[in-house]
């Protein structure tokens, strides 16, 4: 099990615990506590990807979220995840990783060929060309498409569950490195309500990484005692694995726990991923830095690092990632990578710094140690094909030398990881001394503390940590701080960096690389300057610099920094682009959470829906509610089911499960005021036991919801409301009492679930219903309540109907419907009894044209347009009376409700078909618009009329009743006579009773 | 200005590429123009484009707060379609797509315009019935429009889930097949090149804080960039209409709010078409680069900040994970907000104002990409001849007055 | 997500509200004698402003109860909220 760079000892792995795993087929073997890229280097495997343009071989550049190249396709079949990036992915038992973007292998690609034809490929070059022909774009384009992307989606549904979480704290602290640990440890310690999060598997940050001391012992021992300590106070919650990526307003912020189903798939009945919403009244930011790449000629090669990370890889997972280095820096920091692998026994070629000078403590340990250390020098270019294997470097005017190596580490300074910040609409400043912004004024409960602010040294961090950190708890009332002693440690002092030196670049050579993740090249950056995109987001947009998966983490800057440079105008003057959430990438299965399948959205069913079922009913969706839409029989159609049902209601007796009915207890002493307010026709004149239709209309007069209210006493009404109108009534009485009318006296409740509702009609209803109650049936006009039982049961008996058939509606407690529905069916049997659904019930009505809002209605059509003029009051106020008077509502060519006859009794038009005014061939005539009469709203096969009927919504229908239409139809026309919306025994017309 | 073809492309490769003028100018602004447009979208731009090719308008500026093309034109998810309800809403937007279909070549900027295709997905009987309507009404306007049924749509979309037993199962859907997406940056700047290139001043980093009046008449701006005298004013501002409209002391049936957007890391192509559910409101499309690019529902609160609120991305997210299971461990990586002018009938207010010379464009909602070279068409006529384009003569201020909306929220209320 | 504070049951978040528009747009006592412009100003003309808001929410999954919010529509801060009838604090800048 060879590890070729793999150390004899150290590093945080668990090297009793070796781990196998694949990648791109290739069997190797890792330890406990790698990561995918940890394990790949210690096997000394560097090339891992190929790049989004130009498809060039590409390595492991960094050590964490920043990493812009190694992105891998991870898992397989229905767990297959692209772009996963190796920094992150934990290794596991059989973990299994294939390379992107590239075909048909990593080695050679033959996409690598965009590489060579790069000069016509200039940033924006779609912009410039694919015009001509005209019809040949859409293949230019599935052509782009193809090389476009990086991983695939998998093509099956994900089997993993996902969950989300909800919390509160005093004060999150984001990030547990020296900074974060230290504000959690001080707001830990005051009593106050504290989540830390870290989006790694252990606590410690960049201490994991480096070799400090705190206190005079590894700095790690610190951490373990801080974690300790923090364990133990109850109100401290740790979170690993856990990435804050979010930052919304008022304090809200949204982090991804990864959980082990990830790594290891024994475990799948754990989630995969934790969704974590956390409102905290403080926030501390501690979320550290990102090291600055360099810019010069061909500094994608694998094998060129960020020194930090190589120093990582070394000291946290005891991987030396080569044997012959070269390092390149623009900063004291990267002498600690220097000093590190050479430790480890590396050859350290030279360090060629780009700064004048490298007089600091840490040149000066370096070069005491025999190691060439290069100043003013210039990377002008670097060779080797899937590997770096020499840096090419000049210093001032000599001749250039070309230093053979298996390793390039870079450094360009730091960069704050202000992201989070910036999220929360904090201002940026830029740091001239680290060439790089800085959180400026905060906007939010925010502060920042440790690298992200900038923080020089370790002791600088701990410090800021721990103020941070008892300023936020003091300010959530915790103000009892024992005092804390900030922890010595021992640092030298780093002179200052040169940022100028990591963006400018060489003149001359080969691609210089601003945005590794996009291909994205100073070349590219000075074109667009050139051109006029010389604003940061328009050079963002036309150079998709920071638009690829990495956001930009490593590159913006050098970007940002190398356009002011060209404008000639400060940093600060340009600006940065606007950071965007998520920090990582969010998987969206986890926002998505259990929000899948039934539980997306609630479904709503009837106390009776089991009956319903059992009995064979096909349902129909009607807003969360599941309807009975028919009741086939073996073999029948559904127009054969539909016709029976329709039939049996008109000669016998039908029954049907109104449940779903919206319904509102109104109560009070100003209710009939009130009532009389929100529907346009009167209800004053109803007494007591009495039932009404009515209407509804928004503001703009415009029909909004319709049903039958009862009066069930002096103060005391039930109101009904369409299905899906139940809530948004409720909400509109509300507002209006509560908004406009407080002093009204008028309670109202929704009482939708507690009834069970069942209509029964037919010239038989009365005759099974009478025996069954104690309710004096022939004393009940049509449109009254009674309150009695039914079946023994308590109810409310309406006589009222929907289908024009003499009808009853009974309504009784929920729990009880199913009693009542049985009891009814098995009373019902010698009458022939036939349940019905709500296609036979929209039949039915449309027989008699009663409407339904929704179907006749669409938001534009008043009362005046459903020729319902006579329920429009107009002698007292209403919602929406005064719209009606305006000049667009008494338009006489408004679409108005007619009923339609086809000319052949068979034809049903389908719903929605439009009509028009003259037969038009369309076969002949150029394609123009034709004049539009109105559509159809309703129509159906009527077996009780034994003809198609329909409805529909005609311009000045009213005046044109007995005129001629047509309606396109598969190609031919229907002629169709407008004539009064009823179709059945007009003169017996009883409005819904 | 440098024509752009493949030749140019390759000749200047020789060059390495130095030889690139700037896509439009960079002018100080001057004293007068006889129009001055405030706002410096794709609307805005396209405006300008218009008064100088069709109206020989000779001089013209374009004032834009910032860069331009960053507010909605820059944040839109691209969609471009014109299957829209109402006559009024279908004839100006099927003007548009006409004017998309030749539009890269006009401008000489390939704007990308990809017909790929757009499917309005209906999940109950009730979606059907509305979308029949839907697409009769276009057909019979001439633009083209087709009912799929559940299999058509699986096989155009294989990665949907149109089981019959899905919470939403797909019933059908309706599709325009010369409905898809564009680039939209590309629009803006080729609009900008183009419009420049007629001698268009365009004028960025410059507000407007006041608009000069006088009688009732427009008479120009104060920016801060100084004062600029003009004869006429068009205000193609977006979500900030109610605040340009407040300095001419005008109200406007405008409400303005987020809209948020998000995009997926780049994958291969696994999404051909674009796909619209206005019941669990999402709708997805893959750009060229590979991202899905996810449209959610707005913010139900007025805001100008530019952010919505996550529960509104977790309900869209929750809905294409819904349609599409196969997307659940994809991850998002980008999500932003523009600020959109919400309009009561959710059409758009192309149309003179109480102040002479002063005409506003707005309330294009959810939806004012795919208009972008039709609305500019159609303001600009407006603005030269000082009276509305047949067009938009629908979509005038004062419908609000007599109650004669075009009210789009019903059938085709598609939330984009 | 919005913080907001229910004067009845005190802070939620803002999936427990619904919004309202813009407050103090009472309804015309004598609508009928308004001729159409000035219904329209009623009925669809809206403020709209960049800053300070004063809006109308309803604690839609809590208490049921409306109330008015001064909030700013550029920063979302919140000011103070504030029962229906009544004005908005002084002290709400």
């Amino acid at each position: 099990m060879s590890q070729p760079n793999r150390t004899a000892a150290g590093g945080r792995i668990d090297r009793e615990r070796p781990l196998s795993f694949r990648f791109d087929g290739r069997h190797y073997v890792g330890h406990a506590g790698d990561t995918l890229a940890s394990a790949l280097l210690a096997n000394d495997v560097h090339l891992v990807a190929r790049s989004f343009k130009y498809h060039r071989p590409r390595g492991i550049l960094s050590m964490g979220v920043e990493e812009p190249n190694a992105l891998v396709q991870l898992g397989q079949g229905a767990y297959t995840t692209p772009n996963m990036r190796a920094t992150q992915v934990e290794l596991y038992q059989g973990l299994s990783a294939q390379s992107q973007n590239r075909w048909p292998s990593l080695s050679t690609d033959v996409g690598a060929i965009n590489d060579r034809l790069s000069a016509l490929l200039p940033a924006g070059f779609y912009y410039k060309t694919f015009m001509w022909p005209a019809a040949l774009w859409m293949r230019y384009e599935r052509g782009i498409r193809r090389m476009a992307g990086l991983g695939h989606a998998p093509r099956e549904p994900d089997p993993d569950r996902y969950e989300r979480m909800h919390a509160h704290c005093d004060v999150l602290v984001v990030g547990a490195g020296p900074a974060g640990l230290a504000a959690a440890l001080a707001a830990g310690r005051a009593g106050a309500r504290v989540i830390v999060a870290d989006d790694q598997c252990e606590a410690g940050g960049q201490l994991l990484a480096e070799r400090f001391e705190i206190a005079g012992r590894p700095a790690l021992a610190w951490v373990g005692a801080t974690l300790a300590e923090l364990q133990a106070l109850p109100e401290v919650r740790l979170l690993r694995r856990t990435a804050i990526n979010a930052y919304y307003d008022h304090n809200f912020l949204v982090g991804c726990e990864q959980l082990p189903g990830e790594r290891a798939k024994e475990l799948s009945t754990v989630p995969r991923q934790r969704l974590w919403k956390i409102r905290a009244r403080e926030v501390v930011l501690a979320t550290g830095a990102i090291e600055r790449p360099l810019v010069f000629p061909d500094n994608d090669r694998p094998g060129i690092m960020l020194a930090a990370s190589v120093r990582g890889y070394l000291n946290r997972y005891g991987v030396k990632p080569g044997t012959r280095v070269v390092i390149a820096t623009a900063a004291d920091d990267a002498y600690r990578t220097a000093l590190d692998l050479a430790g480890a026994g590396a050859s350290i070629v030279a360090v060629a710094d780009l700064r004048a000078q490298a007089a600091g403590y840490l040149p000066q340990q370096v070069r005491s140690r025999g190691i060439e250390v290069l100043t003013g020098a210039r990377i002008v270019g670097t060779e080797g094909r899937m590997r770096v294997d020499a840096v090419r470097v000049q210093t001032g005017a000599s001749r250039v030398r070309a230093l053979a190596c298996d390793l390039l580490a870079m450094c360009g300074g730091w960069m704050p990881s202000v992201h989070l910040f910036s999220q929360s609409r904090g201002k940026l400043e830029f740091d001239a001394g680290l060439g790089a912004f800085v959180p400026g004024a905060a906007t939010q409960a925010v502060t920042c503390a440790g690298m992200v602010r900038g923080a020089p040294s370790l002791r600088e961090a701990l410090a800021q940590g721990f103020q941070a950190g008892a300023a936020a708890a003091a300010r959530c009332g915790f103000d009892r701080i024992a005092k804390i002693e900030c922890p010595p440690t021992l640092e030298p002092e780093e002179t200052p960096i040169d940022a100028s030196c990591a963006f400018r670049g060489t003149p001359g050579g080969g691609k210089q690389f601003v945005d590794w993740h996009n291909d994205v090249t100073v070349a590219d950056v000075r074109l667009a300057a050139r051109e006029g995109y010389d604003g940061i987001e328009h050079l963002k947009r036309y150079t998709t610099a920071g638009m690829g998966v990495d956001q930009g983490k490593t590159g913006n800057l050098n970007a940002l920094a190398l356009l002011a440079e060209l404008r000639g105008v400060p940093v600060l003057e340009i600006g940065t682009t606007t950071f965007r959430p998520p920090y990582q990438p969010l998987a969206f299965g986890a926002i998505a959470g259990a929000d899948s399948g039934a539980l997306f959205d609630p479904v709503r069913r009837t106390p009776m829906h089991g009956w319903h079922e059992r009995h064979g009913a096909l349902f129909e969706d009607v807003g969360q509610w599941k309807r009975p839409w028919y009741y086939p029989r073996p073999a029948e159609s559904m127009r054969q089911a539909v016709d029976r049902e329709c039939l049996a209601v008109r000669a016998a007796l039908g029954i049907l499960d109104a449940s779903t009915l919206g319904k509102i207890d109104i109560q009070g002493p100003d209710a009939t005021e009130f009532i009389d307010r929100i529907y346009c026709n009167s209800f004053r004149t109803l007494a007591p036991g009495r039932c009404r239709y009515g209407l509804m209309l928004r503001q703009d007069g415009m029909v909004f919801d319709d049903g039958v209210s009862a009066r069930l006493s002096e103060h005391h009404y039930l109101m009904s409301t369409t299905t899906g109108g139940a809530a948004r009534v409720l909400a509109w009485l509300e507002e209006w009492l509560q908004t406009e009318w407080p002093r009204l006296r008028v309670y109202c409740t929704s009482v939708s679930e507690q009834y069970a509702q069942v209509a029964i009609a037919g010239p038989r209803c009365a005759d099974m219903l009478a025996p069954l109650t104690d309710v004096k049936l022939d004393a009940m006009p049509p449109m009254s309540v009674r309150e009695g039982s039914v079946a023994g049961i308590p109810a409310r008996v309406f006589r009222i109907s929907f289908s024009g058939a003499p009808g009853y509606e009974i309504a009784v407690a929920a729990g009880r419907g199913v009693e009542l529905w049985t009891t009814l069916m098995g009373a019902g049997e010698r009458f022939g009894i036939t349940p019905y659904g709500t296609e036979a019930m929209h039949v039915l009505r449309a027989e008699k044209g009663f409407i339904i809002v929704g179907q006749e209605t669409d938001g534009t059509v008043t009362p005046l347009d459903l020729g319902l003029d006579r329920m429009v009051a107009a002698d007292k106020f209403f919602i929406g009376k005064r719209s009606l008077a305006r000049a667009d509502a008494r338009r006489t060519d408004r679409k108005q409700l007619v009923g339609l006859l086809t000319e052949s009794p068979q034809t049903v038009l389908p719903e929605g078909t439009q009509l028009i005014l003259e037969p038009h061939d369309f076969a002949a005539a150029p394609r123009s618009p034709v004049a539009m009469a109105g559509h159809v709203t309703s129509s159906y096969y009527s077996a009780n009329c034994g003809r198609s009927i329909a409805l529909a919504l005609v311009k000045a229908g009213i005046s044109r009743l007995g005129e001629t239409l047509y309606a396109p139809l598969d190609g031919q026309l229907v002629k169709v006579t407008l004539t009064a919306p009823c179709f059945l025994d007009a003169q017996a017309q009883v409005r819904r009773g | 200005m440098n024509r752009y073809s493949i030749f140019t492309l390759a000749r200047n490769a020789l060059s390495h590429h130095e030889h690139w003028q700037r896509a439009w100018r960079s002018p100080e602004p001057q004293r007068r123009y006889d129009v001055v447009i405030v706002g410096g979208g794709g609307h805005g731009l396209a405006t300008a484009y218009y008064l100088a090719k069709e109206h020989g308008v000779r001089s013209i500026a374009v004032l834009e707060r910032g860069l331009i093309g960053l507010g909605n034109s820059g944040r839109n998810t691209t969609i471009v379609r014109s299957n829209y309800l109402w006559d009024e809403s279908a004839h100006l937007y099927e003007h548009s797509l006409k004017l998309w279909e030749g539009l890269s070549r006009r401008l000489n900027f390939n704007v990308m315009f990809s017909q790929r295709g757009v499917l309005n997905l209906a999940h109950n009987l009730h979606d059907l019935r509305e979308l029949r309507r839907r697409v009769n009404a276009n057909r019979l306007n001439a633009i083209d429009s087709d009912i799929l049924t559940t299999q058509e749509v699986q096989r155009m979309v294989p990665a949907l889930n149109c089981a019959a037993d899905a919470r939403y199962p797909v019933l059908g859907a309706s599709l325009q097949r010369r409905g898809g997406t564009a680039r939209h940056d590309a629009v803006v700047w080729g609009f900008a090149r183009a419009a420049d290139a007629l001698g268009v001043d365009i004028i960025q980093n410059c507000e407007v804080t006041a608009i000069r009046q006088r009688d009732r008449r427009v008479t120009g701006v104060e920016t801060t960039r100084g004062s600029i005298a003009a004869d006429k004013l068009g205000v193609v501002v977006a979500g900030h209409a109610s605040v340009l409209a407040q300095m001419a002391e005008i109200r406007l049936p405008i409400e303005s709010h987020p809209l948020q957007a998000l995009v997926s890391e780049p994958i291969k192509p696994v999404l051909d078409t674009v796909v619209m559910s206005n019941a669990v409101h999402v709708y997805v499309s893959q750009s060229d680069k590979g991202e899905l690019v996810i449209g959610a529902g707005i913010d139900a609160y007025n805001s100008y900040s530019q952010r919505g609120s996550f529960p509104v991305v977790e309900a869209s997210v929750s809905a294409l994970v819904e349609l599409f299971p196969s997307f659940r461990r994809l991850k998002m990586l980008r999500q932003w907000a523009g600020i959109v002018d919400v309009c009561p009938d959710a059409s758009p207010i192309i149309s003179k104002t109480p102040v002479r010379g002063l005409y506003f464009n707005c309330g294009w909602g959810t939806g004012g990409f795919k208009a972008t070279p039709g609305s500019g068409h159609v303001f600009a006529h407006t603005i030269a001849r000082d009276e509305p384009h047949a067009l938009n003569a629908a979509f005038a201020l004062e419908r609000f007055t007599t109650g004669a909306l075009v009210d789009e929220h019903g059938a085709a209320a598609v939330a984009h | 997500m919005l913080r907001i504070a229910c004067p009845w049951c005190g802070p939620r978040a803002e999936i427990e509200f619904s919004y309202g528009g813009e407050a103090h747009i009472a309804l015309p006592e004598a609508a009928d004698a308004l001729d159409d412009a000035a219904w329209a100003q009623y009925l669809f003309m809206r403020t709209n402003p960049k800053g300070r808001h004063l809006e109308r929410w309803v604690h839609t999954h809590g208490c049921r109860r409306w109330f008015n919010v001064v909030r700013d529509t550029a920063s979302e801060r919140i000011a103070a909220v504030y029962q229906p009838g009544a004005e908005p604090p002084e002290d709400a800048r």
